[in-house]
């Protein structure tokens, strides 16, 4: 993981809104191939470095590099069939059908009276097999579920054709079983056509789990970067979040858990249950 | 998950493009568009026999003087459906309408001054100090909404169009006030009407009547790329605020060549995107020709109405739209609350 390539990377990126530095001097490489999760608390600059990354917002200092070139010098359009997003608050325009906002998808590759061509169709047809919106396809976006239709949004930045695929908190309006179903539709994704994915994540235990590459923002900057073992430590926790914390093992995918100390609550010896013990030792005869 | 098998995929679920599905629409609009003119031209104080459009006749006249009246009719709801639907997709207001951008008060008021200021008289005049208005007036908001961080929002559009609306009323309402002559041209001339015009009128208004149809077609993918959101919109590859600053190009464009040919005609470029919308969706590539057509169709019917609802006297265009609109809208309101 170490000696990755990276199309797409970052050179002393200051980022900001007037005078406020929101991102200061950061390098970091999105490794190809791999899921890259960018984790910190509220205001970090976590949103805004991903924007800068997707050419959203115009960098005060240092460069976006994509495939060697500034992203900014780049005509758009090409940048845009490289470079899919999805940013945090995407709109559905009233009354769209599922297929129809798909192959809106397809806009950097059409000029402006160039009919709907074959390859717009195959395309699209794949991205919505691919995220298992096909049976979707003549639904209004409008009547979906959250899920549904993050999984119709991620459609359309496949039918775009994007190797790498840029995520502002896909999971926030989610429940937990539709953020695990979405990540794991990432996940497959990115084993089954390589796509590079990098996400900025609330949840610190599941961005451990489904990372490859994890970079830990506080204040701008960055903290911690490298594989979820290496980067979520006790002391990182503390540090990027200000969070008194234990860090155990998960018991589903072996990476690191972060167990929150609070003021409440803590430590309460729990007086022997007998009945529990039983429940817990019947349980895992169960398994 | 997902199933990969191809044969799976039945081609007719993915109408998502050009497909035949709109073909119907497009035959009905067109359909429509001619029974309109005909009847333009046919009905009025004075009822003409389908033939006298063919030969020489005493009536020949009349059907000239209404053909006229047709073709600036057709001129005129052609330009407020496409810049009603421009501005819904700009705005992302599906009952935003032309007069939201000050694009009627700027033309207005450049009509008022000048008048009062440097002695325009004659329908001419009024139309380049028409489209000069509505065109500055576009520029002035899209400037006041520019200012500041995001640049020129949906929303910052709306709000700095409104007030530019209500400052050029104003001023509008005092040049009147110390200007007779300005008073009695405004008078006639915010009612709305397509009645009177000389042929030369429509053949000089056509030309840019031409390059804002145009634009506007062109800009059909834009406005659908648009309608994602900022941000989704720039991940497309847009570049967003040089965007819409052609989109409201095309607007000034269009609704200053009818504001200016026909005065403020109300409604045409609110309801008829709208109904369009529920009929067809939200597609622009569809959405603006449909538009275009159903704008001239329901101008025609409201003039012709207008021409017979109260003989011996007319009731012009700009009220007969509203007369036709209002119910039209309660409707889609009932509908739209009812689930369709």
């Amino acid at each position: 993981m170490t000696h990755h390539t990276s199309r797409l990377l970052t050179q002393d990126l200051t980022l900001g809104y007037g005078e406020r530095r929101v991102v200061r001097e950061v390098s970091v490489a999105i490794p190809d191939g791999a899921i890259t999760v960018v984790v910190g608390p509220n205001a970090c600059g976590k949103s805004t470095l991903l924007k800068g990354l997707a050419r959203l917002v115009r960098p005060q200092g240092g460069t976006v590099l994509l495939d060697g070139e500034q992203i900014h010098r780049r005509p758009t359009k090409e940048v845009a069939k490289v470079l899919g997003l999805l940013p945090q608050n995407p709109i559905a325009p009233e009354g769209v059908v599922v297929a129809d906002l798909v192959g809106r998808g397809r806009h950097p590759h059409q000029g402006v009276f160039t009919r709907w061509t074959a390859e717009d169709r195959a395309a699209v047809e794949e991205a919505m097999v691919l995220t298992d919106t096909y049976d979707l396809a003549d639904r209004a976006v409008d009547e979906l579920s959250g899920g549904q239709r993050q999984r119709v949004w991620i459609a359309m930045a496949l039918a775009q054709g994007a190797d790498l695929l840029l995520l502002d908190e896909p999971t926030t309006y989610l429940d937990v079983a539709h953020q695990v179903e979405m990540l794991d539709l990432l996940a497959e994704l990115n084993t089954r056509r390589g796509t590079t994915i990098a996400m900025v994540l609330h949840d610190l235990n599941l961005s451990a789990r489904y990372a490859d590459h994890l970079v830990a923002l506080h204040d701008g900057r960055i903290v911690a970067e490298g594989t979820p073992d290496e980067v979520v430590t006790e002391e990182v926790v503390r540090t990027v979040f200000g969070l008194d914390n234990r860090v155990v093992q998960d018991p589903v995918s072996h990476t690191p858990l972060v167990v929150p100390v609070g003021r409440h609550r803590p430590r309460r010896p729990v007086a022997p249950d007998p009945q529990a013990d039983q429940a817990t030792a019947t349980s895992q005869e169960n398994r | 998950m997902a199933t990969t098998t191809t044969e799976l995929i039945q081609p007719d679920r993915l109408r998502s493009s050009s497909a035949a599905g709109p073909a119907t629409a497009y035959a009905v609009m067109l359909g429509l568009l001619v029974v309109a003119a005909v009847a333009s031209v046919l009905i009025g104080s004075r009822l003409i026999s389908p033939t006298a459009i063919l030969e020489a006749g005493p009536d020949r006249t009349v059907v000239e003087i209404r053909a006229v009246r047709t073709a600036m009719g057709v001129l005129a709801g052609v330009a407020l459906g496409l810049a009603g639907a421009c501005m819904q997709g700009l705005t992302r207001n599906p009952l935003a309408d032309p007069g939201i951008l000050g694009v009627n008060a700027g033309a207005a008021l450049a009509i008022v001054l000048g008048i009062a200021h440097l002695g325009a008289g004659g329908m001419a005049a009024y139309v380049v100090l028409g489209l000069v208005g509505a065109a500055v007036a576009s520029l002035a908001v899209h400037a006041i909404a520019g200012i500041g961080r995001d640049g020129a929002t949906p929303a910052k559009l709306t709000v700095a169009g409104a007030a530019f609306a209500a400052a050029a009323s104003s001023w509008t309402v005092a040049v009147q006030l110390v200007d007779q002559t300005a008073l009695d041209v405004m008078r006639r001339w915010q009612v709305g009407s397509i009645g009177g015009r000389p042929w030369d009128l429509v053949a000089s208004l056509a030309p840019v009547f031409l390059v804002g149809t145009v634009l506007a077609l062109a800009l059909s993918r834009t406005l659908n790329a648009l309608a994602l959101g900022e941000e989704m919109a720039t991940g497309l590859g847009r570049h967003t605020t040089r965007d819409r600053v052609f989109v409201g190009i095309a607007i000034a464009l269009l609704a200053g060549t009818a504001t200016a040919a026909a005065g403020p005609i109300a409604f045409v470029g609110l309801i008829v995107p709208h109904l369009v919308r529920t009929r067809t969706g939200s597609d622009h590539r569809h959405l603006l020709p449909l538009s275009a057509g159903y704008g001239a169709v329901l101008v025609l019917v409201a003039d012709t109405v207008g021409r017979v609802v109260l003989p011996p006297s007319e009731v012009q265009v700009g009220i007969m739209t509203a007369v036709v609109g209002v119910p039209f809208f309660l409707l889609l309101v009932r509908r739209g609350r009812m689930g369709l």
